[in-house]
């Protein structure tokens, strides 16, 4: 069975190979720390599978994710080197290449799909080819090892480590911005230990009147919407909102279809994904990849979005969800 | 009550723009401690957290075939190909994304886009190209709305397609949390169906919105260039 792990250590050795290509580079003043910020990080990645399967101390891991906070507090990791080709050098080699440039692009959807879509449904002596539930992830590893070996027999460049400086390049205009989603997922653990969802439905208890079944729809899908903006994930506030109003006030007193008041609830929460930056992956690390001025850029394009479409969402449900 | 806290710790950071690596850690540490928790678990939660969430950081592992395909042209090339096609504006372009992206996802496709794979190689360039052939070079402002607008199509794409395939996260997670806890047995394909009527919306208003920055970009494009001298002035 080829394991999701196996991406990890994956990952772990891209952030390796960065961290000794920083360390090397004599040129940059951050060096020292941003070799430490991206050794670390291939530490905890390696270290984390120990950690998930519950057979090395998780308080080493914590602390290797402490150090990283206090270096990305220090400034580090620094841009890196911006060493790549010059604008009329691509203009040349764009000639030169063609549309066979896409090729390597458009292999990494491609396997990543075949990966979710077809391997994923493969057994191999009655066990699963792809370790189930994370088909996806083992795709997008396997597509960019498929992916950088077809654009080295492309472009046959001097040496193998010239798509590894690339990856530097990117991954320093990204800086600590790479893992800020990962560490927010982290938060959002912390938060359900400690009960914020417990608070917030208490909270929304005490504000709900009787015997408005309107109000009672808004309130879930306004819930569902500022407490996704909170923490970040629809998937969090779900299950606290439906504890709080969708399962006891719209399905059981007003006789709501569960089917459509979840899904819909649910929906109404990705409406707050939108304009929040707590979800990092979707709307702060699209800017640092596109190396926007604004890092709240992709969120200003999606509020005026986000508002009708919630307030379409929530009518939809007000409409449709309950018996006449 | 009082881990209500923890949240105010993390809108206000992130209002005055502090280090939000440095916000997030304060906030968790916040809400460990009003939870009394040991400092020694506190760390240890933020192990656990740290390991199990380490999906989401994957995209890095195609950064080098990225990095790559830039180095040698893909942009310019994706300029010239743009260049050729007429009639294909920017705003075109993007809401014809929007439209693929959110299909592919409804199919179950959701590796096919995303920011990293998809947007900054081609799906960016391509539309700043559009952009360009229509309205000439484009101001600073322009650029960074076109960009960010391709960012949007493609997250609007996926949260409001991939719904309608039965077996994504969430309707997993819909379905498992409300079967476990309330001894319902739902189906996950009406629970699909009625991800369909948002899909829609989502469809119209974003998409009007791509169409609609062909004029704003055309607006700002005529406000940043400086006014032709009269006839007159020239002549002399």
């Amino acid at each position: 069975m080829i394991k999701v792990e196996w991406v990890y250590w994956l990952v772990a050795a891209v952030f390796l190979v960065v961290a000794v290509l920083r360390l090397s580079d004599r040129s940059d003043p951050k060096r020292l720390g941003s070799a430490a910020f991206w050794a670390v990080l291939a530490f905890t990645f390696v270290y984390g599978t120990y950690v998930v399967a519950k057979t090395a101390p998780p308080v080493i891991e914590g602390v290797a994710v402490l150090v990283l906070v206090v270096l990305a507090a220090l400034g580090f990791p620094g841009r890196g080197s911006t060493d790549t080709t010059t604008d009329e050098q691509r203009v040349g080699l764009a000639e030169r290449f063609g549309n066979r440039l896409f090729v390597p692009a458009l292999v990494i959807p491609v396997v990543a799909v075949l990966f979710g879509a077809v391997l994923a449904k493969v057994s191999l002596g009655g066990r699963p080819l792809l370790e189930p539930k994370s088909e996806t992830i083992i795709g997008l590893g396997a597509a960019a090892l498929v992916g950088v070996a077809v654009a080295l027999a492309i472009f046959r460049p001097r040496s193998v480590v010239v798509p590894f400086r690339e990856g530097d390049r990117l991954l320093g205009h990204i800086g600590w911005a790479a893992i800020l989603p990962q560490f927010l997922a982290t938060l959002g653990l912390l938060f359900t230990t400690a009960g914020v969802g417990d608070a917030v439905g208490r909270v929304t208890h005490a504000v709900l009147p009787d015997g408005q079944r309107l109000l009672a729809v808004v309130v879930y899908c306004l819930g569902m919407a500022v407490f996704t903006i909170v923490m970040g994930n629809a998937f969090a506030a779900f299950p606290v909102m439906t504890a709080a109003i969708g399962w006891p006030v719209l399905v059981q007193q007003y006789h709501g279809n569960p089917p459509a008041v979840f899904a819909i609830g649910m929906l109404a929460g990705f409406c707050g994904t939108l304009v929040t930056p707590m979800a990092a992956n979707f709307n702060l690390v699209p800017a640092a990849l596109l190396e926007l001025k604004d890092q709240y850029g992709p969120i200003k394009a999606q509020l005026p979005t986000a508002v009708p479409l919630w307030v379409g969402t929530t009518a939809v449900m007000a409409l449709a969800a309950f018996p006449r | 009550m009082w881990v209500l806290l923890a949240v105010a710790v993390v809108v206000v950071g992130f209002a005055l723009r502090l280090n939000a690596m440095l916000v997030v850690t304060v906030a968790g540490v916040v809400a460990g401690l009003i939870a009394h928790l040991s400092p020694l678990r506190i760390v240890e939660a933020f192990g656990t957290g740290f390991a199990g969430s380490r999906s989401v950081t994957v995209f890095v592992v195609v950064l080098p075939v990225i990095g790559l395909v830039e180095r040698y042209g893909l942009q310019h090339q994706a300029r010239r190909l743009i260049g050729r096609l007429a009639g294909l504006t920017a705003g075109r372009l993007l809401a014809a994304y929007l439209l693929v992206r959110q299909l592919t996802a409804a199919l179950g496709l959701t590796a096919v886009g995303g920011p990293a794979q998809a947007v900054r190689p081609i799906v960016a360039p391509m539309t700043e190209a559009a952009a360009e052939r229509v309205h000439g070079p484009l101001p600073e402002r322009a650029r960074e709305k076109v960009r960010s607008y391709a960012a949007s199509a493609d997250t609007v794409g996926l949260f409001f397609g991939e719904d309608i395939f039965v077996a994504v996260g969430s309707i997993l997670l819909i379905t498992g949390f409300v079967d476990t806890t309330y001894g319902l047995k739902l189906d996950a394909l009406q629970i699909a169906l009625w991800a369909i009527p948002s899909a829609v919306i989502a469809l119209v208003v974003h998409g009007t919105r791509m169409l609609w920055l062909d004029r704003v970009l055309g607006r700002w494009v005529a406000a940043e260039r400086p006014e032709p001298a009269p006839a007159g002035e020239v002549a002399r």
